[in-house]
């Protein structure tokens, strides 16, 4: 084995530990608002500051939507989840522990499968060991760099309903990571259930990763490093593909395996494209867990589970599927109109289903309704014409009573005008030509033509660009396409 | 006679017939408070012009016919461990001593729609943590029957100052024994409801799945009619109880047919004062004179009550407490100084790290620490299992010999303490001879039920004895009934001291 081979001849083991936010209203055990943005310590009261006497009361709603994620995710749902308390001293966390889910999580032991549009990467099914529901904590702001010592505490944040997905070390590159959260991301945004935000914390990655190698028909496992501080999923990936390759030198250096030295936590610095060891503090610490004896336990019943399954609605991997098995779309278009959201896919399936040709529907969506919504700053919920006044259009484009450039200028007055394609049609002067009309003119400009007529029968399909120029001097409505085709059609039965 | 001296169901009888304004009541316990608490030691604040300007407005709307509460013009005092509006709320600690919650109790909510008056806070072991009351870290209380001796504890400023006459009623919180306690020690009653009667939202939690509120008087009646104020569901407390509130104070009168009380073996086994076992024995010859039958059941787990009890108390106030930490409430050291004097060079605390220790090392006192101590070590790794989830296995066993008995008896009765009062200072030292003073009263705590403790002797020092009745959870309306009966028969409960 020679050092190129062995230096690739290595298995990279990731797995992640995901914190979203969910988008409630209101906090996990009280009825503060979880705004981002608002100015510090103004979204709390006595309950989530921690004050002395108060008592924590569940928000029903956010447990339905962990409820919803968990399903989604094909995860067991414990018939009854109680709530524990994590113990640990922190200026953030005013109570002194936070309210979270140990031994009995709600929910355990679902999958997710990524995907990649271009094929590239392999489709893993991702393990998801538990998915926990617990509230957040605050923030900490230190004035460090002002060389002060100060710090200053926001508790807007504490007690904001966080979900806890933590996955199996399933992932074996770091661009599967990062397909594994781009497919998460989209499931959580098809739910509603959070906006993930990672610059504002409502989504958050840490990763464990190390290094599988095989040695004398062995597999050895290097220790396993905790990577904190990645706030995109590029940053995931880049600082996963860092650590993949510092691991690697390490274990050339050292020969370190798992458990040889204690697990470490590093964090990713974005600028200096490099992680950093973090205090080891955390990983000896003992949080002592036991069960809130302030909340009761919450028990899920079957017929709970029943309607939160009929609630979902169609989830992105299905809807995929049924793009490309229903409308004939590729792999790469169907993930295209599905990333955009569940409103923008059902808005193709409406305009594909009514006009019936679904691969036009996909080019008309991605090509110009894409970017009429960028340039118009607008959703698809609030854009001007209906999917039902696009496939209007749309059926005029395929019958070939419009042609692409005419069918946009009609779009455009239809987004204008608000009217349907057929007035405003009208209203440009864009007639619809006659089929035996349009036969007729071909055979007039044949007539006059000769010369062109004998430069296509040699052989120069090219001079038939002359006929098309002609037609379009005397009836500006031809379909350009159309006049070439009848044309070719006559010269050739002529001969 | 004395208003002081008058119940008060009588008060509130009095109040709603005109005999008496409520001014005229309050000021009456302002005056026994500034005569007679210099002595006893039992308020920590005492609210006078407050508790005037709150009769005299009960008082004019009831002269110009308007509703008035429930209780209105009934005067009473707080445990300091309820959270009162813009008042301080010290639970008797350093730690508290300057906060001041901006919401009041549920239960104190409860009470000022009643329009009772509030004369003042009273004193109690630091955190409810202590059965003597010398735990405060403000003063010592002493019981009104001897100045000599503890009032009890927790609730000893509760208990002592409904016994001196200077409020008809106090509301108290019970976590192993918390009002029955000092109540029997002080020669009043004292009533602890089933886990979840009464809503803790703003009781300052000890140990949260055993802390409960209960009123402390000077008759079984009296604790019914706050009982039918305090009880009920509350939203802002999940564990509290979603059940209709019966009428206690209308049925509380009514004697019960054919009652079988149960008294435990082990209750008279080893320890118990030879006074205490006959006035208690004495007491069962009362009710048998009533008709009721006494049968003798077993619980045979209640020799683990007290260590299970420690166990789970130490474990939940560890957590409970760990918010005191001079962040957010609190005391919190004096950060200049402790720079200045710079750390200790064998640790590496951070001076976040150093501030935490040094805040809690100054606001708490030794017993709080001992118990977070406690506690902190039984939930740690490795100890979990063996001391935290053996408590609560042990918990449940103790609930279904309670099950057990009560499938056989009405009630369960026996002493409420194996003493009576014992001398201020005497058990300082000794921590543990005063966790095993409450092994009568823990598993009341533990199991969730009902359990009150009523007047029914002096030793022959003088002091009064408490006799303990106990009912299946949700059932008070059969333990005041009962405790009642006793009542009706004896005028223990009327016996006042000198």
């Amino acid at each position: 084995m020679n050092a190129t081979q062995s230096a690739t001849a290595h298995d990279v083991v990731i797995g992640l530990e995901v914190h979203v936010q969910l988008a409630t209203q209101s906090k996990l055990f009280c009825s503060c608002a979880t705004r981002f943005g608002a100015p510090p310590n103004t979204l709390t009261c006595p309950l989530c500051i921690g004050m002395p006497g108060t008592l924590p009361v569940m928000n029903r709603h956010a447990f339905e939507l962990a409820l919803q994620t968990a399903v989604s995710l094909d995860c067991q749902i414990a018939p009854f989840t109680k709530w524990d308390r994590k113990n640990y001293y922190y200026p953030d966390l005013p109570k002194g522990y936070q309210i979270s889910q140990y031994d009995l999580p709600f929910s355990h032991d679902g999958h997710l499968d990524t995907y990649d549009p271009k094929g590239n990467l392999p489709v893993r099914r991702v393990g998801i060991i538990r998915v926990h529901l617990e509230e957040d904590a605050g923030k900490s702001m230190h004035d460090e760099a002002a060389g002060k010592s100060d710090s200053l505490i926001d508790l807007n944040r504490t007690g904001t309903p966080l979900l806890e997905i933590v996955t199996e070390p399933d992932m074996r590159s770091p661009a599967e990571a990062k397909a594994f959260l781009t497919e998460l991301k989209l499931l959580l945004t098809y739910l509603g259930v959070s906006d993930c935000n990672m610059q504002e914390g409502s989504l958050r990655v840490d990763a464990n990763i190390n290094l599988h190698v095989p040695r004398n028909g062995e597999t050895i496992a290097t220790p396993i490093v905790e990577v904190k501080n990645m706030n995109s999923f590029r940053a995931v990936e880049r600082a996963l593909e860092y650590e993949a390759g510092r691991q690697w030198e390490e274990w050339q250096a050292t020969g370190q395996k798992m458990g040889d030295v204690p697990k470490q936590t590093r964090g990713w610095d974005d600028a200096a494209n490099l992680t950093r060891p973090q205090r080891h503090k955390e990983e000896s610490s003992d949080y002592r867990y036991f069960p809130d004896p302030d909340l009761v336990p919450v028990v899920v019943s079957p017929e709970e589970i029943e309607v939160i399954t009929k609630s979902l609605g169609e989830l992105p991997a299905a809807l995929r599927s049924r793009l490309e098995s229903e409308y004939g779309l590729s792999a790469y278009d169907s993930d295209v109109l599905v990333n955009q959201g569940r409103s923008l896919a059902s808005y193709f399936v409406q305009v594909a289903e009514a006009c019936g040709n679904g691969k036009l529907a996909s080019n008309w969506i991605q090509q110009d309704i894409l970017r009429l919504l960028k340039e118009r700053q607008e959703t698809i919920d609030d854009f001007p014409v209906s999917a039902a006044a696009l496939a209007d259009l749309l059926r005029k484009v395929d019958q070939g009573e419009l042609d692409t450039s005419k069918g946009r200028d009609v779009l455009g007055g239809m987004i204008d005008s608000g009217q349907p394609a057929e007035d405003v049609m009208l209203e440009l002067g864009i007639a619809a030509v006659d089929e035996s009309e349009l036969t007729a003119l071909c055979e007039q400009l044949l007539v006059e033509n000769e010369r062109i007529v004998a430069d296509v029968q040699a052989g120069k399909v090219q001079a038939i660009g002359a006929l098309i120029g002609q037609a379009k001097k005397r009836n500006p409505n031809v379909n350009p396409g159309r006049v070439r085709e009848i044309c070719l059609q006559l010269i050739s039965k002529r001969a | 006679m004395q208003l002081t001296e008058t119940s008060a169901v009588d008060l509130v009888e009095g109040l709603q017939a005109g005999r008496w304004t409520a001014v005229e009541v309050a000021r009456s316990f302002l005056e026994r408070i500034s005569g007679k608490d210099p002595e006893i030691g039992a308020f920590l604040q005492v609210h006078a012009d407050a508790a005037l300007e709150q009769a005299e407005r009960i008082d004019a709307r009831r002269a110009t016919g308007k509703s008035v509460g429930k209780l209105a013009g009934l005067p009473l005092s707080l445990k300091d461990v309820l959270c009162t509006r813009s008042q301080p709320t010290t639970c008797g600690s350093r730690m508290l001593e300057n906060f001041q919650p901006p919401f009041d109790a549920t239960s104190v909510a409860k009470l000022r729609d009643a329009d009772a008056v509030f004369l003042g806070k009273v004193n109690m072991d630091e955190f409810a943590m202590g059965s003597s009351c010398e735990n405060s870290a403000f003063q010592a209380t002493r019981n009104p029957w001897n100045l000599e001796c503890i009032p009890g504890g927790s609730s000893g400023g509760s208990a002592a100052c409904v016994a001196a006459g200077m409020a008809p009623i106090s509301i108290g919180s019970d976590t192993g024994g918390s009002v029955r306690q000092p109540a029997a020690l002080c020669g009043v009653t004292g009533l602890k409801p089933t886990y979840g009667r009464i809503s803790r939202y703003g009781l300052v939690a000890f140990a949260s799945s055993l802390d409960q509120i209960g009123p402390v008087g000077t008759s079984v009646r009296d604790v019914a009619l706050l009982l039918e104020v305090l009880a009920g569901h509350d939203p802002l407390d999940s564990t509290s109880i979603d059940a209709p509130v019966p009428p206690y104070s209308q049925t509380v009168e009514q004697p019960l047919k054919n009652l079988t009380l149960g008294i435990a073996k082990e209750h008279f086994e080893s320890g118990l004062d030879g006074d205490v076992e006959s006035a208690v024995r004495e007491a069962l010859r009362v009710y048998e004179s009533l008709g009721a039958t006494i049968k003798e059941v077993s619980l045979p787990h209640a020799p683990h009550a007290v260590g299970t009890y420690y166990i789970i108390a130490c474990c939940e106030c560890s957590s409970n407490l760990a918010r005191y930490d001079g962040v957010h409430y609190g005391h919190r050291t004096d950060v200049s100084q402790m720079l200045a004097e710079g750390g200790n060079s064998n640790d590496d605390l951070t001076p976040l790290e150093r501030m935490y220790c040094r805040s809690r090392a100054e606001g708490f006192g030794p017993e709080v620490k001992r118990r977070i101590m406690l506690g902190t070590y039984a939930l740690s790794a490795g100890y979990y299992d063996a001391y935290y989830l053996q408590a609560l296995k042990v918990r449940r066993l103790i609930r279904q010999d309670f099950d057990k008995a009560f499938e056989e008896v009405d009630l369960l009765v026996g002493p409420v303490m194996p003493t009576a009062a014992y001398k201020l200072g005497e058990k300082v030292e000794d921590p543990l001879s005063m966790y095993l003073s409450d092994l009568f009263t823990v598993s009341a705590n533990l199991t969730g039920q009902p359990a009150i403790s009523v007047p029914c002797g002096f030793t022959s020092g003088g002091l009064p004895i408490g006799l303990h009745l106990q009912a299946p959870p949700m059932e008070e309306e059969r333990l005041l009934r009962g405790a009642w009966m006793f009542q009706n028969a004896t005028d223990w409960h009327q016996r006042r001291p000198q």
